[in-house]
């Protein structure tokens, strides 16, 4: 029986205005990065110079993507994924170039690992003809669906049961291939989760579904939205999991890689827990008031791409020069695709009408 | 010609198409061992065996979007629902996934998925269990639905679903799972989606009816007949696309109309041909068109009550008079 008459009555645990002690709070805790060297992992000079590459190139050209939004550039919604790019970059390397990889709206990271060129990503933004979903998807439906990357999906948590269906297709062609369906924090709470999860262990789907926690439900902190730590849903349902830190691209790669082994050669699924941090706000309207500045900062010291350019200059592996050239090639290459973007032809208007079905001459309801 | 209980015809163009390619698989709730909620699967499971036979656990929203996936990564699933009212749990997968997923990636990805199982009401079920679904699907762009009234349109129909390459929803009924008719035994026999038929000539008026209805229409015809009216029945069998030449034809040859649908009054088909007609052969029309729709209620369950909220042929007969002012 409920208590009777309390004066105080409250739902939702309270945010970040119940803090008095002035302590930072901390959106997620980040489990220890490995201890391995890139030689353990059997990652080549030639390698980590890519990867750093990668997560650059992600980085600027999401500045520059804020910086055209801003200008009034193009318009919808942008979520940037700044800050968790040792995620799709430790990732992709992991996985073999024909496994599945679909994501949520925060796709832009991914998009560039698996292949769009940052002329199609920035022009997919613009809303131009050129972009990689011809203008039609915009920032949360980035795809490469000839590269395995399958897109970026809008509806939170509902593209979960299709990555356990990718994974389905690849069990029932016995293919190989392993799938990949990653997914924020504030996705956890949904049934579809938990209905995917059930099926995926049932019938043993060659999938990995992949918590990227930044700590925050949009503007909702991860422990005022779900209870228990996020990755102990697995044990509900009997399957395999881990704990990654995502600020470290040799953590995520080591781990993925070992996983995406287990996945291939058992044919069971995993879930996952990436803890990372997202620097920027949930969308670009977000005022960011659920947090402090000390919080975001305490996780910027650990940003994921100072400290693979750190590793690299400390041990040697490349000089500071070889990795400015490595810089400002990208620079070049992000500045390159706003031009190509800005100077792209929007989709004609009988555009409007191409995409909806397979046939060439389809009816439309008038 | 072989006779055929609707279950039957529709269990063979499962059958038929599975035998042809290895890419289809059935899944759904009781549909491999159980042998079928309603034994539209029987067999099947000992023909295909449990690769391609899937029973699922009651999870629409899971196994919808698993197969959406499926559908995405090269297989060509066919889900079934034990009816339509349960597949609103997996309206994301359908409305918000398979419908739009090739459009919104520029044309990339191709979702060839049939969902399908009863709609509507099947009798004294209560309010959660006998809503027709069929126009609100129609609603939303990429989706093709059918719903049909008889065996031979379902084989015919359910085959083309099966090899069509967009999301295509197909709609039975509990009540007709054992209705028999007339199937045609030609070879791999296909009726292309999107084509009505005319199923009883008439003069007077013409009547729109599909699924359950058409068998309203059937009687209210005879009746009428009796009287001396003569009703041009069209079954348009696919919703959308809807084939409204056929039914513009007609109307311009009786110039008056009624339109049977199992939904409720708002936004429904019967809205939708209203308007159509009224566009395109306002000119022909001697009468305002009618509808027969369920009234803007829940179902009940008292049987009294069931009674009154569900079409009758009585209601059909009086649309008919008052478009044809004899009354």
């Amino acid at each position: 029986m409920a208590k009777k008459k309390s004066g105080n009555v409250e739902f939702a645990p309270r945010g970040i205005g119940d803090e008095k002690s002035g302590a930072v709070q901390k959106g997620v805790d980040l489990p220890a990065a490995t201890k391995s060297k890139h030689k353990d992992l059997g990652l080549s000079a030639a390698k980590l110079k890519a990867m750093y590459e990668q997560m650059y190139l992600q980085r600027r050209f999401e500045e520059r993507a804020m910086q055209q939004y801003q200008k009034g550039k193009f318009g919808g919604f942008l979520h940037l994924y700044i800050g968790q790019e040792a995620i799709s970059t430790g990732t992709t390397f992991a996985l073999n170039d024909d496994d599945d990889i679909i994501t949520a709206y925060r796709d832009h990271g991914w998009g560039l690992c698996r292949g769009i060129s940052a002329n199609e990503g920035m022009a997919e933004l613009f809303g131009k003809a050129t972009g990689c979903s011809r203008g039609k998807g915009g920032s949360m439906h980035f795809a490469k669906a000839e590269n395995h990357f399958w897109g970026g999906y809008g509806i939170v948590g509902g593209h979960i049961p299709i990555g356990g269906g990718l994974a389905f297709a690849n069990k029932y062609e016995q293919n190989g291939r392993i799938s990949t369906c990653f997914f924020g924090d504030g996705a956890v709470d949904q049934g579809a989760l938990h209905e995917t999860f059930n099926i995926a262990q049932l019938w043993k789907l060659p999938a990995i579904f992949v918590v990227e926690n930044n700590g925050y439900s949009m503007g909702t902190a991860a422990r005022r939205h779900t209870v228990a730590d996020i990755v102990d849903r697995a044990d509900g349902y009997g399957m395999k999991s881990a704990v990654i830190n995502g600020m470290d691209v040799f953590s995520v790669y080591e781990k993925m890689k070992e996983i995406a082994d287990d996945v291939r050669k058992n044919s069971e699924p995993w879930f996952v827990e990436i803890r990372t941090y997202r620097y920027r706000g949930h969308s670009m309207s977000d005022p960011q008031k659920y947090r402090t500045k000390e919080e975001l900062e305490e996780y910027q010291k650990n940003d994921p791409i100072e400290r693979l350019k750190t590793y690299i200059l400390e041990n040697d592996i490349a000089k500071e020069a070889a990795l400015e050239k490595i810089e400002e090639k990208v620079e070049q290459e992000v500045l390159d695709a706003v031009e190509f973007a800005d100077n792209s032809d929007f989709p004609k208007d009988e555009e409007l009408y191409e995409d909806m079905f397979v046939e060439d001459d389809p009816y439309f309801h008038t | 010609m072989a006779e055929l209980q609707f279950r039957e015809a529709i269990k063979a163009a499962i059958d038929e198409e599975m035998a042809k390619d290895e890419k289809v698989l059935i899944m759904g709730e009781e549909v491999a061992e159980y042998n079928g909620a309603y034994k539209t699967t029987e067999g099947l499971l000992d023909k295909y065996g449990y690769k391609r036979v899937i029973d699922t656990p009651i999870s629409e929203l899971g196994f919808a979007g698993i197969g959406v996936g499926a559908a995405m990564n090269g297989l060509r699933p066919i889900v079934e629902f034990m009816t339509f009212n349960f597949a609103v749990l997996a309206a994301d997968q359908i409305i918000n996934h398979a419908s739009k997923v090739k459009y919104m990636t520029g044309g990339q990805i191709d979702c060839p998925i049939v969902f399908r199982g009863p709609n509507a009401s099947a009798g004294q079920l209560g309010a959660t269990h006998s809503v027709a679904y069929d126009s609100m699907y129609a609603h939303f762009p990429g989706l093709k639905v059918i719903y049909t009234s008889e065996p031979d349109d379902a084989k015919g129909l359910l085959k083309s679903a099966i090899r069509d390459d967009n999301p295509v929803l197909f709609m039975e009924s509990e009540q007709m799972y054992g209705l028999k008719g007339e199937v045609s035994d030609e070879e791999d026999y296909i009726i292309p989606i999107g084509k009505g038929k005319i199923k009883r000539e008439g003069e007077h008026v013409t009547l729109v009816a599909h699924g359950k209805m058409y068998h309203l229409a059937v009687q209210a015809a005879k009746e009428l007949a009796k009287d001396g009216v003569e009703c041009e029945i069209i079954d348009p069998r696919t919703v959308k696309p809807l084939d409204l030449p056929l039914i513009i034809e007609s109307i311009k040859k009786t110039n008056r109309c009624v339109i049977l649908d199992e939904a409720h009054p708002f936004g429904g088909l019967a809205a939708e041909v209203g308007f159509l007609i009224q566009r395109e052969a306002f000119d022909y029309l001697d009468a305002p068109v009618q509808r027969v729709t369920l009234p803007d209620v829940c179902a009940p369950f008292a049987k009294n009550l069931f009674d009154l909220w569900y079409p009758s042929v009585k209601q059909v007969v009086d649309a008919v008079n008052q478009v044809t002012y004899r009354n």
